[in-house]
């Protein structure tokens, strides 16, 4: 591109210290004196913080069986072998028992786990309408077309909510029983099926369609549940502020996984006596077996877990820091031999450029 | 009406393949003969490159033949058709902007050539048409047109001159803008139409010119003294009519000028060659996720799992088709380690970048008021990447003015101006002297100089006012001639010109001396000497020559010689020419026989010139020496320092000029090209010989030549540099005819073999200098150059019209907005004021431009390894603008050390900065961040609670961390790598963080109506609210600098023991640096650049 300088009356340039390239300037050399300090703070608070990490993770209690009912693992098995191709399997239920010999310090998360499942497949991934999910009732009759092949029924109708995400949802539940004597009753243990999902996904990224003569069945209608459902998406539950598309489930199911072993909340325990813990004594967990995982060689989980201040049980960021801690300050020793030998050779041969 | 054929015009010349019959006023000869309008272009010149209606689709078709751009059209083309992870938007809207951009410059510069050309085009011109003066556009003169042309106006086209205002037909020429020599020539018109001096007498004029078709070597017929080229000047004539000959793009200016091509950085090709490095791998990795993706799909359950069917047209799709769409889509996917944005970057770069250039105060010059101009933006990083500088002289290395230094009588040294002599007024007193010489001989010498010249008076215009009236205007054919007059103006002799066939000299008595002038003995090459003879007013008539030393010492008594004989050749070593002045008396009866023979030889019709050279040297013999003068071609200031500097810069600098190469050679040795102990090799039609053996002779010569230079460094190539200091010096003399004859001689087998002998010597000798070249010559030498192994950068400084097309051939082309016109400048890439801008140029703006722009371009292919590719759009503002400001105002080294070391320039030297070692260097340093990210968020994804709330996080959670810890490393690492730190760097690199963060917000804080997904919902902030995702990413950036880290402080510490404690101090100063601890600094500091 051609210019001269601009029109003013001389073409002298201007003598600023920008256009001079002489701006003022900071210039910081890391030089060893800096970065061996440097080093060895970041080291060792790299340490600090491991131990902090790792003791607080490994305070943290986790209780987990694997319900998947592989042959000879409890008696999920026989509903598993039950469900053995036959799709949608006919309901079941399991029990699995186990006892707590002191207090479990709460509060008590219970978590469902899969395995071997991959919500982060691309196809399966943007199978979703997020805009009928915020409850807009065009996007209620006409799904997106990548919600295919879960976009339309049979019949024709508009499934809501479409997609492979909503379609795939996990139908699996869970009581947890509690028995405080031996041989005494079982007393239920109030599970908080709310606050699992995110605030905003719960109040604001998924809305209901707005209601029909105050009936939400009324707004769905003309709508199909998704193929997979035993039951529409408004009789999800029985809580008006809960059924519909702001199913607490479902909105944490919306939620894709990154990885293909994925953990979802699906209770808090922090009600009653049970706020502090799970108590001492013996317990039994009722699982309505629905959910098929053996046909993709996946495996079902249930944990019950205490919580940190740095989430759950993940020894990984405590080692990490551990580990890099003691590699800065053993790099910074290094650095320090290095920089001392050249210093001794600098002062021997000192006019040697 | 006569009628006459100038068959002169393309005699001598064999291969007359055709020749043209152009008709004088494009009147038919004779009724006879039908009229056949001929077909000729029209004389308009054009040099652009577009039209309005050819430029969409031209320009597009040039722009997608740029390697990248047409990939991204692919990738565009893919995303638009086939299913894929991203919208095409991603990559179609970096692409649109992309062309948009580079075609608006494009066309702005097309232009700007368009207007240039108009200029040109449209100029008035006369015409002669049915004996009136038509005034017309000059792109519609015709060939045959009969044209008027006044004092000081341009030819329009190839004119041959019929008749001027003088009696004699003559009229003067300077040739300034076409071949660099500024000084005048006559030329002559043709004899038969002298005399048609009026309108009406000229348009009678009836004749047929025919003539050779158009040829581009200006020299072969620049011979013939009728034929006025187009760009050449008017001078000291009125006016002059001429019939045209060759019109517009056949004029020989036009033929000589080459096509504008556009030109490619370096750099530009070594991103080319990593394009296609990341195109390879993009293509594997594609196809490796292919086949995985495949043998994953193997297992049913995972090709088609119950909670993820396909749909019916998806288990249609033939398997093949969709394993293509497959790896076409993944290839989309990944395209993002092909950073589209660099692109965008790059130019930016360089567009602003090159305002630094004009913006630069020490280019700007005070006499013309104008800074450098930069026509280019693309090649900023070039000019760090020269290994080959090609300059000019005329103009060039020197101011193109004479000055008289220093002269001696009888062997007593006088010089420099009268200030320190001995209280006497410089006008009326003597010349300083160390001892004198006889008054007499001294008056005779003076007289000498005033006497012995073709100098002719202009007389000022009285525009100058009262204050200049005094002066005078000489107007020579040889500048040495005008300085010589003036020197002698200085010492009191004062030439005030002819009258009626009297010189009138006014000496230091403010008295008018006249002297008859008798004859002139023209200067010629083959003499190189001259003589006048002239009769003073009592009576004597005096012979006065002056020549070169050669030409002049065997024709004086041996016993005058020794004494003057040391002062020439001191004067010759120092770079001065030297011209030694001789006298004789003639006798009154001695004369009458001389005058009969000089004009019986002038009437001689055959052999004229032979006879009178015969006469000539009778009478020059037996003359008296003098004395000798001085004269300096002045060189432009600070061209030697310039040379030096560049030498030392390990450049290597050739001169190309279409002066004679004696003055050429002592122009070199002034400006310290060759050094006093530089051993010369010649290959010049002196050394080599008119006669039959030519190439023989010249094959011998190349063999000897080859044979000296090998003995004297065995060793090749590779300890050149080092040889270069150690051992003896040579340069090499070549001039145009025989360069012709070795690069021309292509019908015999031996001539690939000259060319490669001759190309090894060039390589061997420190400086060459090749005198006597026409344009295209020198764009041929360019070229040879550029086509050797390795192909070196090339750079082509020149400021006139003859040097275009060497600026245009070269790597890098600069003009020097000189006196000579604006040509070059035009055409060229940069143009200053003055050749010594060059060096700061070179080694400063190049440095720092090469410097920059590699670290962007490196800094760009490991950028975004790891890109999550949703992220694209504003992934662009994000990470661009931080290394866009780096790349603008970094200065690794300070500017001043740049300029006075050039050794510096050696370690940046054959794109060092961008070779294949720091390429791998970065890629696996993306690689490895790229691995420490992933599996640094994995592991940390094995639990998928992160909070004290126990909820837990997905998909995007995950890419947001790894995009975060990406973006925030990119930018410190970038931080890292800046050693200038500025306001600007400051604002960019924080600010840009901060915007990334806010924009993380934004984007993630609202509902997004037009998007089909709402996947970023509030996805940021839920991610900042957990302890241990800051966790993660505080010690992922950490990690993943840390090598960086490392890698500095090893390089401060390295460099600590390089110096001493005392440098040490003055370092971490380095605005404040000393010169003298300069050296030493520098080797480390630039040791550190070049670990890249």
């Amino acid at each position: 591109m051609t210019w001269s300088a601009t029109a003013r009356g001389a073409h002298q340039p201007d003598n600023t210290a920008f256009t001079q390239q002489r701006l003022p300037a900071w210039h910081p050399l890391l030089s060893a004196s800096i970065a061996l300090p440097l080093f060895f703070c970041a080291g060792l608070a790299f340490i600090g913080l491991g131990l902090g990490l790792y003791y607080s993770s490994n305070g943290i209690k986790e209780l987990a069986y694997d319900y998947t009912g592989d042959p000879g693992t409890g008696n999920c098995s026989v509903c598993a072998t039950a469900g053995q191709g036959r799709a949608p399997p006919p309901p079941c239920s399991c029990a699995w028992y186990f006892s707590l010999p002191e207090l479990f310090q709460g509060p008590v998360y219970l978590y469902y786990e899969l395995t071997n499942f991959y919500q982060n497949n691309r196809r399966y991934g943007v199978s979703r309408d997020d805009s009928q999910l915020s409850g807009l009732p065009s996007s209620l009759r006409h799904p997106v077309n990548e919600c295919a092949p879960y976009q339309y029924s049979a019949a024709g109708l508009p499934i809501a909510p479409c997609g492979a995400i909503a379609n795939s949802l996990f139908n699996d539940s869970f009581s947890l029983w509690h028995q405080r004597q031996p041989n005494g009753p079982y007393v239920e243990v109030p599970l908080d099926r709310t606050g699992i999902a995110w605030w905003t996904d719960y109040h604001v990224k998924f809305r209901n369609p707005p209601l029909v003569n105050g009936s939400l069945a009324l707004a769905f209608r003309g709508t199909a549940p998704p193929p997979n459902w035993h039951r529409p998406v408004y009789e999800l539950s029985p809580d008006p502020n809960n059924t519909g598309f702001i199913n607490q489930d479902f909105v944490v199911w919306m939620r894709t996984a990154a990885l293909p072993t994925f953990r979802k909340l699906y209770a808090r325990i922090r009600q009653g006596n049970y706020s502090a813990g799970l108590p001492r004594g013996a317990y039994r967990v009722n699982i309505t077996y629905n959910y098929p995982v053996r046909a993709f060689s996946g495996h079902k989980r249930l944990i019950f877990s205490s919580i940190s201040w740095m989430g759950g049980k993940n020894p990984f960021l405590g080692i990490a820091y551990l580990l890099v801690g003691s590699l800065c300050i053993f790099v910074g020793f290094v650095m320090l031999v290095v920089y001392i030998r050249y210093q001794d050779q600098n002062e021997d041969e000192e006019d040697d450029e | 009406m006569f009628r006459r054929s100038f068959n002169r015009f393309c005699a001598g010349e064999e291969k007359r393949v055709g020749t043209r019959t152009v008709f004088v006023g494009n009147h038919p000869v004779s009724e006879t003969e039908a009229y056949i309008a001929q077909k000729f272009c029209d004389n308009r010149i054009i040099s652009s490159k577009y039209t309005l209606w050819n430029f969409l689709p031209k320009n597009l078709f040039e722009q997608f033949r740029r390697i990248a751009n047409f990939y991204f059209l692919i990738i565009f083309l893919i995303q638009v058709t086939v299913d894929t992870p991203t919208s095409p938007i991603t990559s179609g809207l970096p692409l649109f902007f992309v062309i948009t951009v580079t075609a608006i410059k494009q066309g702005y510069e097309d232009w700007l050539r368009h207007r240039a050309d108009n200029e040109v085009n449209k100029s008035t011109v006369y015409i002669i048409e049915n004996a009136k003066r038509v005034k017309k556009e000059s792109e519609k003169i015709k060939v045959g047109d009969i044209v008027e042309v006044q004092a000081d106006e341009t030819f329009p086209c190839d004119l041959i001159l019929l008749s001027s205002c003088t009696v004699d037909g003559t009229c003067y020429v300077t040739t300034a803008s076409l071949d660099g020599e500024s000084n005048c020539k006559t030329h002559y018109a043709v004899r038969d139409t002298i005399e048609l001096r009026t309108v009406e007498s000229i348009d009678n004029l009836r004749a047929a010119i025919e003539c050779e078709q158009p040829q581009s070597d200006l020299y072969k017929s620049l011979g013939p003294e009728n034929l006025l080229l187009k760009g050449a000047t008017l001078k000291n004539t009125k006016k002059i009519y001429g019939v045209a000959v060759y019109t517009g793009m056949e004029t020989k200016m036009a033929l000589n000028y080459q096509g504008k091509s556009q030109k490619r950085s370096a750099v530009e090709k070594s991103i080319n060659a990593f394009l296609i490095v990341y195109l390879f791998i993009l293509l594997t990795k594609a196809a490796i996720c292919t086949t995985l993706k495949y043998v994953w799909q193997s297992t049913p359950y995972n090709d088609e799992p119950w909670y993820n069917q396909k749909t019916q047209k998806e288990r249609e799709t033939w398997k093949v088709l969709k394993m293509f769409t497959d790896f076409l889509s993944f290839m989309v996917l990944f395209n993002f380690i092909i950073p589209v944005s660099m692109y965008v970057t790059v130019e930016m770069q360089k567009f602003l970048g090159s305002f630094f250039i004009s913006w630069d105060n020490d280019f700007y010059d005070e006499e013309i008021n104008e800074g450098a101009l930069v026509n280019t933006s693309d090649l900023n990083e070039e000019l760090g990447q020269v290994d080959y500088v090609f300059t000019d002289k005329t103009g060039t290395l020197t101011e193109n003015s004479m000055e008289f230094i220093e002269c001696c009588i009888d062997g007593h040294k006088y010089k420099g101006v009268a200030q320190e002599t001995d209280g006497l007024s410089q006008t009326d007193g003597p010349l300083p002297y160390l001892d004198r010489a006889d008054k007499n001989r001294e008056e005779l010498f003076l007289r000498a100089l005033c006497l012995c010249h073709t100098v002719e008076v202009k007389p000022n215009d009285t525009v100058d006012g009262v204050t200049e009236s005094s002066e005078l205007t000489y107007m020579s054919s040889s500048p040495d001639e005008i300085a010589l007059v003036k020197g002698a103006k200085k010492y009191g002799f004062t030439f005030v010109g002819v009258q009626n066939g009297y010189m009138r000299v006014e000496n230091q008595r403010k008295e008018i001396e006249e002297y008859e002038l008798l004859h002139t003995l023209n200067f010629d090459s083959v003499r190189r000497r001259m003589s006048v003879i002239v009769k003073t007013q009592s009576g004597d008539i005096l012979l006065f020559c002056k020549g070169a030393d050669s030409a002049v010492f065997p024709r004086v008594q041996n016993h005058e010689i020794d004494l003057i004989k040391v002062h020439v050749e001191h004067n010759a070593m120092e770079g001065y020419r030297t011209l030694c002045i001789a006298f004789k008396e003639i006798a009154p009866d001695d004369y009458e026989r001389v005058n009969r023979q000089l004009i019986e030889a002038k009437m001689a019709l055959q052999d004229r010139e032979e006879k009178m050279e015969k006469v000539f040297d009778e009478i020059e013999t037996d003359m008296h020496l003098i004395g000798a003068t001085a004269v300096e071609d002045k060189l432009q200031d600070q061209a030697a320092e310039t040379i030096e500097a560049l030498h030392a810069a390990g450049l290597k600098v050739w001169v190309l000029t279409g002066d004679k190469m004696e003055t050429a050679k002592s122009t070199c040795y002034a400006c310290r090209l060759f050094q006093t102990n530089t051993e010369l090799l010649e290959l010049t039609t002196k050394t080599i010989e008119e006669s039959e053996r030519k190439e023989d002779r010249l094959h011998e010569l190349l063999t000897e030549y080859r044979k000296k230079l090998l003995r004297e460094f065995p060793k090749s190539t590779r300890s050149l540099k080092k040889a270069w200091t150690e051992h003896q010096e040579y340069g090499l003399i070549i001039d145009g005819s025989t360069l012709s004859l070795i690069l021309n001689s292509s019908q015999d087998s031996g001539s690939n073999n000259y060319r490669s002998i001759f190309l090894q010597i060039c390589m061997k000798c420190t400086a060459v200098l090749c005198c006597r070249m026409a344009p295209l010559q020198k764009a041929q030498i360019v070229r040879m150059v550029k086509n050797l192994k390795g192909s070196p950068i090339t750079l082509s400084i020149g400021d006139g019209a003859n040097d275009v097309s060497m600026i245009l051939e070269s790597h890098v082309g600069i003009g020097i907005k000189g006196k000579e016109g604006r040509q070059a400048s035009r055409n060229s890439d940069y143009a200053v004021p003055k050749f010594k801008h060059l060096k700061k140029l070179l080694l400063a703006h190049g440095h720092l431009y090469y410097v920059r722009i590699a670290h962007l371009v490196q800094y760009f292919f490991y950028k975004p390894l790891y890109d999550a590719a949703y992220l694209t759009m504003y992934n662009i503002c994000f990470t661009s603008l931080p290394i866009l400001a780096y790349s603008l105002l970094e200065q690794h080294i300070n500017i001043d050390t740049l300029t006075s070391d050039p050794r510096l320039y050696m370690k940046i030297s054959g794109n060092a900065m961008l070779q294949l070692g720091p390429f791998l260097y970065w890629t696996f340093l993306a690689a490895f961040e790229g691995t420490v990210f992933f599996f640094g968020t994995y592991f940390l994804f094995q639990t998928t609670s992160l909070d004290e709330n126990g909820k837990v996080y997905g998909n995007w959670t995950f890419g947001t961390i790894i995009f975060t810890i990406l973006v925030f490393t990119v930018t410190l690492k970038l931080a890292l790598d800046t050693r200038f730190w500025t306001w600007i760097n400051h604002l960019v690199i924080w600010g840009s963080l901060a915007f990334y963060v806010f924009f993380s917000f934004f984007w993630g804080g609202i509902i997004w109506p037009f998007l089909k997904q709402q996947r970023m919902y509030f996805i940021f902030a839920q991610m900042l609210s957990s302890v241990s995702i800051w966790l993660t990413i505080i010690l992922l950036i950490f990690v993943s600098l840390s090598p960086e880290m490392l890698r500095i402080v090893l390089r401060s510490v390295r460099r600590r023991s390089t110096r001493s404690n005392l440098s040490c101090k003055k370092a971490s100063d380095s605005l404040s640096t000393r010169p003298s601890v300069r050296p030493l600094l520098l080797r480390t500091f630039s040791d550190e650049s070049n670990i890249f």
